[in-house]
């Protein structure tokens, strides 16, 4: 306890934050029911009730993830910011500012380095709750580091994906990650390290149309959004509604998208099963 | 000179031309006199299409981009090449015919060439989908570049869609990992290539096939994460807004010269590419073989490190 919270909590009428009623209980979003936050934390945001898989950031996935959670997080990269001046309703600018107040992180995609099951593994996490985790050149730079730092320390890169598409605020150079991540993907196979995808709700657009389908291997959280082209879109195309389940987890397994559809407490241990078998050869060398 | 159709901007040049027209009826008649006056018009006319061009806004030129007799691939590749010999199929689901390719010959260059193909009739326009490519047709893409890559043709591609198909039996035949893989294709390739945006670079559907170490561009045409359309109905709510849209997500050549996305941009004739399609396609023709022509003497893993060595520096500080 620092002597901030040593003084707040010794003033009785001071109501500690995380006590108020507010963050005591946590509605699902999917079921709407009520449960305990600590019970739904401990359940590592997955509601106990429905199991829908809440979203969650980049340090709540490395706690999740990590062997006796120790990791090293990667500083994220500098890139040109607001290469286009651009302005909608609001400044891109401020747009990030905002985005950076709600302290989720310099931008969408963190990447750490640790073991998993003994296994070393540099991992990165896009975080939807920073303008919707959209690829922008951030985002393409941190990924391009995340796959060169797995080269560096000769182990595979797994990318949890989270995103709507690319950021429009950054026009053409936003559409550039495609290819740019593409070629990043290109090295760690060229350096004969596995590149394995973990996609989490949502991942659409293209994000999904480069990085998030290049994977030796592709797992899915359970339930979640995937897909290239967004719902009301294809809507209007066809004029008709859209199938049961169309553009979840199970549908596109059910369509061979995917190797397979993994739940958040199993994702650990069945990551660490997937990168022993692709790692066991180079290893034995 | 053949004009179809004038587009909303090119009213003033449409009027002039309109009275060329009916003056030209009336000199048929006899009245010789009226030829001075009719060159008179025409010279202003040519003068106001030439300054209307040279000034398009980004959303003019998004119009000029999808006029619908501007050339498209079957255009280009009769043009082009002394031989083309189309290719068909993805050997797993079909043939897309958004997406077309085959071999095809400039004088004694021979290559792969692959590109969107929109129609230009109600009935072509139906079979080739208006150019928006399902998984199938990128899936078809890379088994030719595969084909190109094994046998030491370079591959040329011509770029000319609104954006892949959004549509549900697309998304479940892997719309994206399609996309993802064609772009893939693109960048590990041993062979020369080269891309030039023709018409429309619209999103995912364009990069797939875009992916090359020298990309071109046509100087009216556009290229763009989304349509200032759809860009404009999330970020300003409305549509209506497509012309801010397309001014600030900045779609243009010269815009992409600078941000050094493309390596030349190849002029059209004054009053776009659809005003005189023959020179158009000359041009075009030109520069692919100027481009393959300095590419030849690379290595294949010269090639790739150049193409990687590309996309890494795009935005870089």
């Amino acid at each position: 306890m620092n002597w901030f919270s040593r003084v707040r909590n010794s003033i009785p009428f001071i109501a500690r934050q995380d006590s108020t009623p507010d963050n005591l209980w946590h509605k699902c979003k999917a079921c709407g029911e009520m449960v305990f936050a600590k019970e739904f934390e401990d359940n590592l945001s997955v509601c106990p009730k429905c199991n829908h898989h809440d979203r969650i950031g980049a340090a709540s996935r490395f706690g999740m993830l990590f062997d006796d959670q120790i990791w090293e997080e990667l500083s994220s990269p500098t890139v040109r910011e607001d290469p286009l001046k651009f302005k909608d309703s609001k400044k891109y600018v401020d747009r990030l500012k905002a985005a950076r107040a709600a302290n989720v992180g310099n931008d969408a995609l963190t990447n750490a380095l640790g073991r998993i099951h003994g296994n070393k593994a540099v991992v990165g996490v896009q975080d939807f709750a920073f303008m919707g985790g959209s690829m922008g050149m951030a985002v393409g730079a941190a990924f391009i580091l995340g796959t060169e730092r797995a080269i560096a320390e000769k182990c595979p890169y797994v990318i949890f994906t989270a995103a709507g598409g690319a950021r429009m605020q950054e026009g053409i150079l936003s559409l550039m990650q495609m290819p740019r991540s593409t070629v990043a993907i290109s090295r760690l196979h060229a350096a004969g390290l596995p590149y394995i995808v973990v996609l989490t709700d949502p991942t659409t657009g293209g994000v999904t149309a480069s990085y998030a389908m290049l994977g030796d291997v592709q797992m899915a959280e359970p339930n979640a959004l995937i897909g290239f082209a967004g719902q009301r879109v294809i809507e209007q195309t066809i004029r008709e509604k859209l199938p049961e389940g169309f553009q979840r987890s199970e549908y596109l397994l059910e369509h061979g998208m995917l190797d397979m559809v993994v739940e958040r407490k199993d994702l650990r241990d069945r990551l660490g099963s997937v990168i022993d078998y692709l790692m066991a050869a180079k290893a034995a060398a | 000179m053949t004009m179809t159709s004038y587009l909303e901007f090119e009213k003033p040049i449409a009027a002039l031309d309109a009275r060329i027209a009916e003056l030209r009826e009336t000199a048929d008649t006899g009245e010789i006199d009226i030829e001075s006056e009719i060159e008179r018009l025409a010279a202003k006319s040519r003068k106001l299409l030439a300054s209307t061009y040279a000034g398009l806004t980004p959303w003019q030129k998004t119009q000029v981009a999808r006029h619908p007799a501007r050339p498209h691939f079957k255009h280009y590749v009769a043009g082009m090449f002394d031989d083309f010999l189309p290719l068909a199929g993805d050997r797993a689901f079909g043939d897309d015919k958004a997406i077309m390719g085959g071999f095809a010959r400039m004088g004694e260059q021979r290559m792969v060439v692959i590109g969107h193909e929109k129609g230009d009739t109600t009935e072509s326009r139906i079979r080739h989908n208006f150019g928006m490519g399902k998984p199938e047709g990128y899936r078809k893409a890379i088994r030719l570049m595969d084909l190109a890559d094994r046998f030491g043709l370079p591959v040329v591609t011509l770029v000319d869609t609104s954006g892949a198909f959004p549509g549900v039996q697309a998304e479940e035949r892997g719309q994206a990992e399609a996309i993802a893989r064609s772009t893939e294709r693109c960048l590990t390739l041993g062979v020369p290539m080269v891309s030039a945006i023709v018409g429309e670079g619209g999103s995912g559907g364009a990069v797939a096939l875009a992916s090359a170490e020298r990309v071109l561009m046509f100087e009216h045409a556009v290229y763009s994460v989304i349509s200032p359309e759809g860009c404009a109905s999330i970020l300003w709510r409305t549509a209506d807004r497509a012309a801010d849209a397309a001014e600030a997500m900045q779609v243009t050549a010269a815009d992409l010269k600078r941000l050094n996305v493309i390596d030349r941009i190849v002029k059209e004739p004054v009053g776009g590419a659809h005003r005189d399609s023959a020179l158009a396609i000359q041009e075009l023709a030109k520069a692919v073989r100027e481009e393959l022509e300095t590419l030849k003497v690379l290595s294949p893993a010269e090639l790739r490190a150049a193409r990687e060595a590309r996309f890494l520096a795009i935005g870089a500080l």
